[in-house]
């Protein structure tokens, strides 16, 4: 080795860094690439006919829909956790937060399944629901519940750390100074974990507008009325109408690259002000 | 409820004065038990409607055999395949500086905020068989596309952020003091490597692969696209559940997400043993 001088051994130590650069552009940048170059593949004009099209328009407001839905229900729930988890004490509280993390371990498919068997026509509250008329499986509440199962812990999981580590001194001192609960809650607490909220309803939103598996068993694929944009690609991919398929799609990957961007800058501008090292 | 409140209400401390126990832990326990807890238990009596007889019938017939075999088979060697290319990613982002780093760590990450049916479909487009990858592969007989190995393929695609964010703060601990003293005391890189990197990394490690392949067992969106989906051959399990239900067989579909619940929260146990083993690793480093 040394015998082969200088040269030899830079390109040695250049080796990691060539061999991770080509796995990056492989496995992450061309799969990226490639959405848009397939979406643009007969033009501009093509790709935003596809995009102008009423069933894809009706996927997106229905994906806005869902994702306008689930993802606060899933703050209220991720602060309330957060909060009676890392201010008190209580037996049970770490098997607490391992359910709370359960839905990551179950397949989306199984997500979406486990409320056909609810709700669905031969499912346990199926003939109940029949005869009031109500619709949850193949309509919009079917593919909200399964949105909200597979975004379940995002919020809580990014809060629980920081709360534990910021301790409860802040809201005592408040409280103590006569400041009310909500108060307390809304000039202390939230301000404290105001970066790790966003971080969190950012991964929950990625997840709530592009889930696929859990949407897909409970929504039925009714064109125009049951088609989340992620579904809406499935249908048209499957239609070999590859264009629109690949327009569609690029919404979804601009999606990707705008959380992309925000996570990269909440970690760099206020990296301090989250929780260290999670990913899910 | 109330009993269950009772029962949980806070350890006494002498100058707790915060407020919202009961209200915030209600609220958590109503809103588990609804959204997840009454749920996945229904899976676990559906799964048996039809007795045990048609439970076996279905869970364990030989295509549902053959789909836990390449649903678990694939999701262990695609585990593999990113522990070495995640330790690698890993190993460079925290060593090395060079031009457009911030833009690569970042990109690892878009696995995750990558919608699985975009990825789905990219990965088959790239490695069909005209596609940009998929022309230079044919010739060599390889075939991704339409294949087990395609599902391998789009199972590494969504685990490798996993072993990469795990090993990433473990690496940057570790600091290169040690690596350089062994290097100058005359140590081959490979002796470092195992000698002193290897113990150090080993539970973030494995825990980074554990979840990898526990993401990637139940993985449906992106493979579903790539790989074809032949009975006995390129078909995952949660395909098969998919394919119960529309047949309304939905004591088979429960049967079937009964053997993957059991093997994903058997395999869940084991990474909260290894996560915990690293806690305890990284509590007597510091």
């Amino acid at each position: 080795m040394k015998a082969l001088g200088v040269s030899s051994r830079s390109l040695v130590d250049a080796l990691p860094l060539l061999g991770a650069l080509s796995v990056v552009v492989v496995l992450l940048v061309m799969p990226l690439l490639v959405v848009f170059t397939e979406a643009l593949h007969e033009g501009l004009g093509e790709y935003f006919l596809a995009l102008r099209e009423p069933d894809a328009l009706a996927a997106l407001r229905l994906t806005l829909t869902v994702a306008a839905i689930a993802v606060p229900l899933n703050l209220v729930f991720g602060v309330a956790a957060a909060w009676a988890i890392t201010k008190f004490e209580f037996p049970g509280r770490q098997l607490l937060i391992s359910l709370i993390d359960l839905p990551l371990a179950v397949s989306p498919v199984i997500a979406g399944l486990i409320y056909v068997l609810l709700y669905g026509a031969h499912g346990w509250f199926g003939p109940w629901l029949a005869e009031r008329d109500i619709q949850i499986i193949f309509a919009v509440p079917g593919i909200v519940l399964a949105t909200v199962f597979v975004t379940f812990p995002y919020v809580a999981h990014e809060l629980i750390p920081l709360m534990q580590a910021q301790g409860r001194e802040a809201e005592e001192v408040a409280m103590s100074l006569g400041a009310s609960p909500w108060r307390s809650f809304f000039t202390v607490t939230l301000p404290n974990i105001r970066f790790a909220l966003l971080y969190g309803v950012l991964l929950c939103n990625a997840r709530a507008m592009g889930e696929f598996g859990a949407v897909s068993v409970v929504s039925g694929h009714i064109r125009g009325e049951t088609n989340t944009l992620p579904l809406h690609v499935e249908i048209l991919y499957n239609e070999y109408n590859f264009v629109a398929a690949f327009a569609v799609a690029s919404l979804l990957a601009l999606l990707a690259l705008i959380t992309l961007a925000l996570k990269s800058w909440l970690e760099w501008r206020h990296g301090d002000a989250l929780a260290s090292g999670s990913v899910r | 409820m109330k009993a269950v409140l009772a029962w949980a209400s806070p350890v006494q401390r002498p100058i707790s004065i915060l407020r919202g126990f009961r209200l915030t832990l209600g609220l958590s326990l109503v809103w588990l038990a609804v959204i997840v807890l009454l749920p996945l238990s229904a899976v676990f009596v559906r799964g048996f409607d039809e007795g045990w007889r048609h439970f076996a019938e279905v869970a364990f017939s030989a295509r549902a055999w053959a789909a836990y075999q390449l649903s678990f088979g694939a999701a262990l060697l695609a585990a593999a395949i990113n522990a070495v290319l995640g330790l690698l990613l890993a190993y460079v982002l925290v060593r090395r500086r060079f031009p457009g780093r911030a833009l690569v760590d970042a990109l690892v990450d878009l696995p995750i905020a990558l919608p699985t049916a975009v990825a789905g479909i990219a990965l088959s487009a790239l490695h069909a068989q005209n596609g940009w990858i998929g022309q230079w592969l044919a010739p060599l007989g390889l075939d991704l596309a339409f294949s087990p190995a395609g599902v391998v393929l789009a199972l590494v695609f969504i685990g490798l952020p996993f072993v990469v964010r795990t090993l990433q703060p473990v690496l940057e601990d570790l600091g290169r003091s040690q690596e350089e003293a062994a290097l100058s005391l005359g140590a081959s890189r490979v002796r470092v490597f195992l000698r002193v990197v290897l113990p150090a990394i080993a539970p973030a490690w494995l825990t980074g692969v554990g979840l990898a392949f526990a993401r990637a067992v139940g993985e449906y969106g992106s493979v579903i696209f790539i790989a074809g989906n032949m009975p006995y051959r390129s078909e995952i399990a949660p395909l098969l559940i998919v394919i119960q239900l529309e047949q309304y067989d939905y004591a088979g579909a429960a049967a079937i997400a009964v053997v993957m619940l059991v093997l994903s929260f058997l395999l869940l146990l084991g990474i909260n043993a290894l996560q915990a083993w690293q806690r305890r690793r990284q509590e007597g480093v510091a």
